[in-house]
């Protein structure tokens, strides 16, 4: 059963977040006022079209910015603690530890050169989680088995992995040090859907036993569907709707969300139409004014062009529109 | 399985472009001059390329030395039909008839003192820089165009022609550079341009062509050249249209480490005596050693200073100028990447 | 679609591609990965075929075997274009091996292949008027001012409004979108009667991805063009296929009408296939695919049926007998199982 934010204390909480790269055009809002909760034990989506700021969140998470990206306001609070303000060298200790992330494209960042096994053995022990070496390799083997990968894989080198044995090393990797929240950045769309069916069943499960919260990015709604007890649907480096997964897909209420699903095309049920979302997102460093995605919007109004949306609240979801979808009494009760 | 990294498109609509906007074309307004439209997009490229090696300050310092080399090389002539009298002034004839204490130190009439046969050193610097342009130029000319058509023609081809090449260049590579050019100037008489060709075909066949088949097998790859297969294009086309124009930035690049190597060996060979040339800094130098003033250097410092530090500072400038372009030629490398 | 009576534009009969595994120059390879094996499928004028399979299980190799980038180790395409458009030059049924010279230039007008990749299949350095004007000018077809213009318009017609403000853009400025629509304009502009489609929107984003979708099916429709539409999306397939043929190393294990094949798939491996495709609708659950272990490579695969190693209905007659042949076990519905 999804839980909801009301039932535990958060681990994660992010409030008011932006960040901004600074550019030859200038500044560029990557991510702008984004607040969110995660429960111990949940999983959180994150979707939108490439480029509307879902990696740019996971890096300020794990304050893994390039040189030109920077913080302009908002706390980053795990377990109480506010990791905005943290120096470089006491941030070390949070990022894989407490707060781990599969990147994208992370099938290609294990080193050639070392076997894969030995990579994770020594993720382990920079942290000191487990003391000796053997202790480690123990500790490699279950987490290979929990992944699914056979642990006399350990010895064996990267390129003679498949993509998918790599992104479950991976993954593995990430789990090492016990992280009570793990990222991950579309650590599927590489894959093939029956190898990605499986994956995800892992980490689902691994998720699961753990009770560790997850953040899950995606542009694949699919499987976000599937994998996340709530969702957070980005536009234009903006949280637009936030809510528990099935309500937020069962009953949209922000119009860029609709727009996600009715261009998304199913093998289930009846043939549908496929809608073309016009236009473009917009640029960053020149975002237009107001609701962002007035230019697209087929219920734009003046007051969508004038001023941004405050936020409609249904109990534990709401959305940023001036013209929600749906009328939402009797939402989540 | 070849795995293919999940890419991140450019995000949509934004405008990052490393060389500036296209130009927009009014299409309603009569016919468009297309050798216009190009004309204008190669100054846009060059203008925005020329705005990233500018943030390079070592760059600009290099390209800055070139020039005070080549405005050297050009007021050689000049100096020569005004205010030099040639008897006096000639690098290799003349002969300083108000002194008698050759080599003497410099003095008014000869800023930079004059070599133990009671020639002008200046004189002798300033001709010297345009025979070095003249050989680096030629060399990296040379090397860059044989080294471009072998690599793009190895990595098209492959099998026996790429082997038979490629078998070549390991030969060429193999054969101490020098010690060769050493060989063939005691046995020929090399001049100048000889010495230049010699040098560009043997860095044409040998290490560059290397270097620029191996880009031009990650170019050979690519799907566009498929593309331009499947389109009805020639071997040919493929090669001088997608293959040579992608290899030209590396290609300029090596051109100016190149103009370095060729610029060195000249004064190496000419140190040693071994180059039919009349004058050049390595042969300055050459004379300081033949007259024994190499040794005691700290007392006839203009015999030797002036010609070294010119080869050094020539050699670095180009080296430099190299690698700045490596940061145009490389987005990879720059710093505010899109 | 394909109707049996008029002879089909593309008929595929027993292809074959095997790659050597690489042995130095002067030896003879010993060992071959067997990317196509003896694929056979027809494809009428103005059809979409779907074909779809895992990553490396041959797909792409048939598409460019289709436009002759690659040439066969085995089997027989035929072709047979129509009249008006091709001339005397490739005039009735000809077959792709006796296609050489002059006629291959006539062919390369009637077949085009659109790329995986949009961010790859344009030289960064060319701009699009380049790009999409290169087929005409190595065909030598038009002056330099009727090229303009072709070009100009059939940027219009993928949707890239205004055309002045593209053409002399390079690639790096568009968007992975606006590049496929280049990609697309560039296979179009010389009036192909077949295009092979290798996954054009895998690499694009939901909202483009769309887009893509629904020009292709309406520039197939307004210019009678027949797709192989290549993709490992099923429910891409779904939009764009009248039929689909689902690839398992290197061999067609299934192929049928679109809903057919999606309502009443046959195959064990399509069924996985179809059962491992997440959904959005929170009302469906799904059964998790039944299948073990990950795609091998096909290097000299023994004899049998190519997915028994995985196949959860595997009995002792698929291990001792030969690969199965397709069957039509219903109308236009082909299945190659021993148990299906
Ligand atoms: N030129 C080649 N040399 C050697 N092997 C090749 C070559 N091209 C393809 N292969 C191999 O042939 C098989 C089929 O490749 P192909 O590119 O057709 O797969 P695909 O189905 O298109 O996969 P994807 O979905 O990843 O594009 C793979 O095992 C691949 O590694
Ligand atoms: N290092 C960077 N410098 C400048 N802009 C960047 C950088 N990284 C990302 N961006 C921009 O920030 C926006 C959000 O990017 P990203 O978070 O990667 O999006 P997503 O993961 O949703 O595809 C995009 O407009 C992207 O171009
Ligand atoms: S605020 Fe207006 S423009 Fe924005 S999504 Fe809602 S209706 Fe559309
Ligand atoms: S023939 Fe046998 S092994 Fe092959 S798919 Fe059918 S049941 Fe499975
Ligand atoms: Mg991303
Ligand atoms: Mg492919």
């Amino acid at each position: 059963m999804p839980m909801t934010t009301a039932d535990t204390e958060p681990v994660l909480k992010v409030v008011d977040l932006s960040l901004s790269y600074l550019t030859r055009q200038g500044p560029l809002q990557a991510v702008q006022s984004v607040s969110f909760e995660l429960g111990r034990g949940q999983s959180l989506g994150l979707v939108g079209e490439s480029g509307c700021g879902k990696t740019s969140i996971a890096n300020c998470l794990m304050r893994l910015l390039p040189d030109n990206g920077r913080l302009t306001s908002g706390q980053i609070l795990l377990d109480g603690q506010d990791l905005v303000p943290l120096s470089e060298e006491e941030m070390r200790h949070f990022r894989w530890g407490q707060m781990a992330m599969v990147f994208q494209a992370a099938m290609n960042a294990l080193d050639p050169v070392y076997r894969v096994g030995q990579q994770v053995v020594e993720a382990i022990e920079a942290h000191g989680v487990e003391v000796t070496t053997a202790g480690a390799r123990e500790r490699v083997a279950r987490l290979f088995r929990m992944v699914g990968l056979d642990p006399q894989l350990m010895e064996r080198y990267p390129h003679e992995f498949s993509g998918g044995m790599r992104q479950r090393a991976v993954i593995a990797m990430a789990l090492a040090c016990d992280p009570s929240v793990i990222i991950a950045d579309e650590p599927t769309t590489a894959l093939d859907v029956i190898v990605q069916d499986r994956l995800l069943r892992e980490l689902k499960g691994v998720q699961r036993e753990l009770s560790m919260s997850m953040i899950y990015i995606s542009h694949d709604i699919g499987v976000v569907a599937e994998v996340t007890d709530r969702i957070g649907v980005m536009y234009a480096g903006r949280l637009v709707e936030l809510g528990d997964t099935a309500d937020v897909f069962g009953a949209p209420m922000h119009p860029y969300t609709a727009a996600l699903m009715s261009s998304f095309p199913s093998i289930s049920g009846e043939k549908h139409e496929l809608e073309t979302l016009p236009g473009e997102p917009p640029n960053l460093a020149n975002p237009p004014a107001g609701c962002p995605f007035h230019p697209r919007c087929a219920y734009a109004t003046e007051e969508c062009r004038e001023e941004f949306p405050a936020q409609v609240q249904r109990g534990s979801r709401w959305t940023a529109c001036w013209h929600p979808l749906t009328d939402m009494a009797g939402v989540g009760q | 399985m070849i795995e293919r990294p999940p890419n991140q498109p450019p995000p949509a609509g934004e405008g990052v472009s490393l060389f500036g906007d296209a130009p927009e074309i009014d299409l309603s307004r009569g016919r468009v001059d297309l050798t216009l439209v190009r004309l204008r997009m190669a100054w846009r490229t060059l203008r925005d390329g020329w705005a990233v090696f500018v943030e390079s300050r070592i760059g600009v310092l290099s390209l800055a030395i070139i020039a005070v080399f080549a405005l050297m090389a050009f007021s050689h002539p000049i100096l020569m039909a005004t205010v030099w009298e040639p008897d006096v002034y000639d690098p290799v004839t003349g002969y300083a008839f108000d002194r008698f204490d050759h080599p003497a130190p410099p003095n008014w009439r000869h800023p930079l003192g004059t070599d133990s046969l009671g020639r002008d050193i200046l004189s002798q610097l300033l001709f010297s820089a345009k025979s070095e342009f003249i050989l680096g130029i030629t060399a990296a000319l040379v090397t860059v165009g044989i080294a471009t058509t072998v690599g793009a023609v190895a990595a098209y081809y492959g099998g026996l022609v790429d082997s038979l090449l490629m078998r070549l260049a390991d030969l060429i590579i193999a054969l101490p550079g020098i010690s060769l050019l050493i060989v063939l100037s005691a046995l020929f008489n090399l001049n100048l341009f000889y010495l230049a060709l010699i040098i560009g075909v043997l860095g044409g066949f040998g290490g560059t062509a290397i270097i620029l088949k191996s880009q031009a097998l990650s170019i050979r790859v690519k799907p566009y050249i498929e593309a331009a297969r499947a389109a009805g294009g020639s071997h040919f086309h493929v090669i001088f249209v997608h293959i040579i124009p992608n290899l030209l930035p590396l290609s300029l690049l090596y051109m100016m480490f190149t103009v370095t190597g060729a610029i060195f060996a000249e004064a190496v060979l000419s140190f040693l005596g071994l180059l039919d040339i009349r004058m050049s800094w390595g042969i300055m130098i050459h004379t300081a050693n033949v007259g024994g003033y190499l040794l005691s250097g700290a007392n006839y410092w203009w015999l030797v200073i002036p010609a070294g530090a010119s080869i050094t500072l020539l050699c670095s400038a180009f080296y430099l100028v190299g690698r700045a372009l490596d940061e145009v030629v490389n987005p990879r490398l720059r710093r505010h990447d899109g | 679609m394909s109707n049996p009576g008029s002879a089909p534009l593309v008929a595929v009969d027993g292809l074959t591609k095997r790659f050597p595994i690489a042995a130095g120059l002067f030896r003879k390879p010993t060992s071959f990965i067997h990317a196509v094996d003896d694929v056979s499928f027809r494809l009428g004028g103005s059809e979409s075929l779907g074909l779809v399979g895992e990553s490396g299980c041959g797909k792409t190799t048939v598409g460019k075997l289709l436009v002759k980038l690659l040439e066969p180790t085995g089997g027989n395409i035929t072709y047979r274009f129509p009249a008006p458009a091709v001339g005397g030059h490739l005039a009735g049924s000809v077959e792709a091996s006796n296609i050489r010279g002059r006629q291959l230039r006539v062919f390369r007008r009637q077949a085009q292949m659109i790329f995986q990749d949009p961010y790859e299949s344009m030289n960064p350095r060319r701009t699009v008027y380049d790009t999409i004007a290169e087929p005409l000018a190595v065909q030598g077809i038009g002056d330099v001012v009727g090229r303009l213009d072709r070009v100009s318009e059939i940027l219009n017609l993928v949707g890239l409004t205004p055309a002045g403000a593209f053409l002399f853009r390079r690639p790096h400025e568009l968007s992975g979108g606006q590049r496929q629509r280049v990609a697309i304009a560039r296979a179009l502009v010389i009036g192909p009667s077949f295009v092979v489609a290798d996954e054009p929107t895998s690499m694009l984003d939901v909202s483009s991805r769309t887009g893509i979708m629904s020009l292709m099916q309406e520039l197939a429709e307004r210019l009678g063009i027949a797709y192989l539409y290549i993709t490992h999306d099923l429910a891409v397939a779904r939009y764009m296929c009248h039929r689909i043929a689902v690839m398992y190393l290197g061999k067609i294990v299934e192929m049928a009408e679109t809903e057919e094949l999606l309502r009443n798939p046959l195959h064990p491996y399509t069924r996985a296939l179809l059962s491992a495709v997440p959904s959005p609708d929170p009302m469906r659950r799904r059964e998790p695919p039944n299948i073990e272990g990950d795609l091998s490579l096909p290097i000299d695969p023994p004899a049998r049926c190519r997915f028994y190693d995985r196949c959860p209905m595997a009995t002792e007659r698929c291990a001792n007998s030969p690969h199965p042949p397709a069957e039509e076990k219903a109308p236009t519905h082909w299945v190659a199982c021993y148990e299906a």
